[in-house]
């Protein structure tokens, strides 16, 4: 069994995201009996440092690079091909599941005549996985009978591989042209010195509670005491409040964090859906009556607008 | 200019969704359907686009069971031209539905096939890319603006780093996400005109697609429950808890 898992990445530094669609690809191997062998793709444009961090990821066989101009921007139509050249050498695809994940691999699934497996929570054999569907309110377990297997791994689910102890071979691949049809025209990416979203170990979110963006700031300075991400509801996103790269729910970002704090979200299913597998989860509403608390390990009825300076003022207490 | 809007006949999305006793399914007997949430951002987005001028007429197409019609209707109440059903026994695969679609784009040869990023009951996220895939098209995904020129299309994408933007040709297929617009709601006269609208029906047969499923469902099982925890009655008592029992902060 051979396994390929396409790197996500910035054209400098690997995502946290690729080391959890490896860590799904060893657990592949791992159901079959027989081990897998791994190899990453890092396709992108002056990405030598991506090669290089993922060729010391611990468990790959070879991490293959193609390093050309027309996949700076990762557009479908132009990395597409890649896979669909590489297909042969492998049983199964991996991608991360997170928008870049979501963009290219069904085009290449499209080309291939393989219905892609969206989003997989969990390995049951190398051709069986179980997936969310309905915003995670159902389970599905899937058998998959195409040859070859494209699959987007949700991050959240699966451990991530070591990032180093490995010393894979980096293999050059011939760049596949620009299909001359999409042109990228300028990116406004959100810059922040807290972690990322999807892998900070606790992340505090605001909803329509918090009733304006400059509110924000309260949630921001707790995050900066506990080395926390910001995250919003949808609700919150579409008042303005914060952009569009807060958003936790089943069409935003899922998070799985130790600690997940949601101040003044109510808890809509299709918020539920991108966070509720966190570990230990904190509701702060001021409506007892609010669906969060189903959820949550604990809940603190109260006014945000009150608690939050006295969770501040309790930390700084400690 | 031609817009076609593909639309997906869904559980509605404010119905609490169950499990069937023999993990065979989800229940969709006797529960209220309606229009995938995002089909419906796609299909306003059309009625802009013509409404401004891009456009001369806006189809809508779903791939599905006999009763997809309802959700061709909505479609058409809300202000489509015509509509076309293409009648399957069960609801086609991602892959499946990319084919049949792509047997339309090659009939009536739109300028831009507007869809939703994925539909709220398999969350697959794959249409529309394949559908470009199998096209040889551009695709722009999960677009939150989208300015429309004489021959190309300048896309906002809500991605996971924050925005970016692609200019794409005509013809071309676009991804709508949930920030687009806010679809308007059918009026009384015309849900009454949209009973009168053209709907043409194909079978997959019809368009020479084998829609066979891929992928074979095992079972579908309810989500781990999680109980629900303690109540604190202060935010002294939290920060306690955090730190003392649950050792996260």
């Amino acid at each position: 069994m051979s396994i390929l898992v396409i790197a996500e990445h910035d054209n400098q530094e690997l995502k946290p995201a690729t080391y959890n669609a490896i860590g799904a690809a060893l657990q592949i191997g791992l159901s079959a009996g027989e081990g897998a062998e791994v190899d990453v793709l890092v396709v992108g444009s002056d990405c030598k440092p991506v090669a290089e961090a993922a060729a010391a990821a611990d468990g790959i066989r070879t991490v293959r690079v193609a390093d050309s101009a027309e996949y700076a921007n990762f557009i479908a139509e132009n990395v597409a091909p890649l896979i669909v050249n590489l297909v042969s050498e492998y049983t199964h695809i991996l991608v991360p599941a997170t928008t870049f994940g979501k963009n290219i691999l069904p085009r290449a699934a499209a080309l291939l005549d393989v219905q892609q497996i969206s989003d997989i929570s969990s390995v049951v054999s190398d051709d069986t996985f179980i997936r969310p569907i309905y915003a995670g309110n159902a389970m599905a377990t899937v058998k998959s009978s195409d040859s070859v297997k494209l699959v987007t791994v949700r991050t959240t689910s699966f451990e991530a591989s070591a990032d180093s102890g490995g010393s894979a071979a980096i293999e050059a691949l011939d760049a596949t042209g620009d299909a001359g049809l999409s042109v990228f025209d300028g990116a406004e990416i959100s810059s922040s010195e807290r972690p990322e979203l999807t892998s900070a170990d606790i992340v505090i979110s605001g909803g329509r509670g918090m009733q304006s963006g400059e509110n924000f700031a309260m949630l921001e300075r707790i995050a900066d005491k506990l080395g926390a991400a910001v995250g919003a509801s949808r609700a919150a996103v579409d008042a303005g409040y914060v952009p569009n790269d807060y958003q936790v729910g089943q069409t935003g970002k899922v998070v799985a964090p130790n600690l997940y704090i949601a101040v003044g979200i109510s808890g809509a299913i299709q918020h539920l859906a991108g966070m509720k597998d966190s570990k230990v989860i904190v509701a702060i509403n001021k409506d007892d009556e609010a669906p969060i608390f189903q959820v949550a390990d604990y809940g603190l009825v109260a006014d945000l607008f009150e608690a939050i300076p006295e969770f501040e003022a309790a930390l700084d207490n400690d | 200019m031609k817009i076609l809007v593909p639309v997906k006949r869904v559980i509605d999305a404010n119905v609490k969704v169950r499990v069937k006793s023999d993990q065979s399914g989800v229940e969709l007997a006797n529960i209220k359907m309606a229009m995938n949430p995002f089909c419906e951002i796609a299909v306003e987005e059309a009625l802009r686009m013509k409404e401004a001028g891009h456009a001369d007429e806006v189809i809508v197409v779903s791939a599905g069971v006999a009763q997809a019609q309802e959700t061709l209707r909505t479609g058409l109440a809300m202000g489509a031209d015509r509509g076309i059903l293409i009648e399957c026994e069960n609801d086609p695969e991602p892959l499946a539905v990319a084919k049949l679609l792509k047997a339309i784009c090659e009939k009536e040869e739109p300028g831009v096939v507007l869809l939703g990023k994925q539909a709220i009951d398999g969350d697959n996220n794959q249409t529309g890319q394949m559908l470009a895939g199998l096209l040889g098209w551009a695709v722009a995904t999960f677009a939150s603006r989208i300015e429309v020129s004489d021959d190309t299309f300048r896309v906002t994408r809500e991605i996971d780093g924050g925005l970016e933007a692609v200019k794409t040709p005509r013809p071309s297929v676009i991804t709508v996400d949930l920030r687009l617009n806010e679809p308007r709601y059918a009026s009384l006269p015309n849900i009454m005109k949209a009973k009168k609208k053209q709907v043409d029906k194909y079978t997959p047969a019809d368009l020479g697609v084998d829609i066979s499923p891929r992928l074979e469902i095992l079972k579908v099982v309810e989500p781990p429950a999680r109980d629900a925890g303690v109540k604190v009655s202060s935010a002294a008592e939290l920060v306690d808890k955090l730190k003392n029992e649950a050792k996260v902060i």
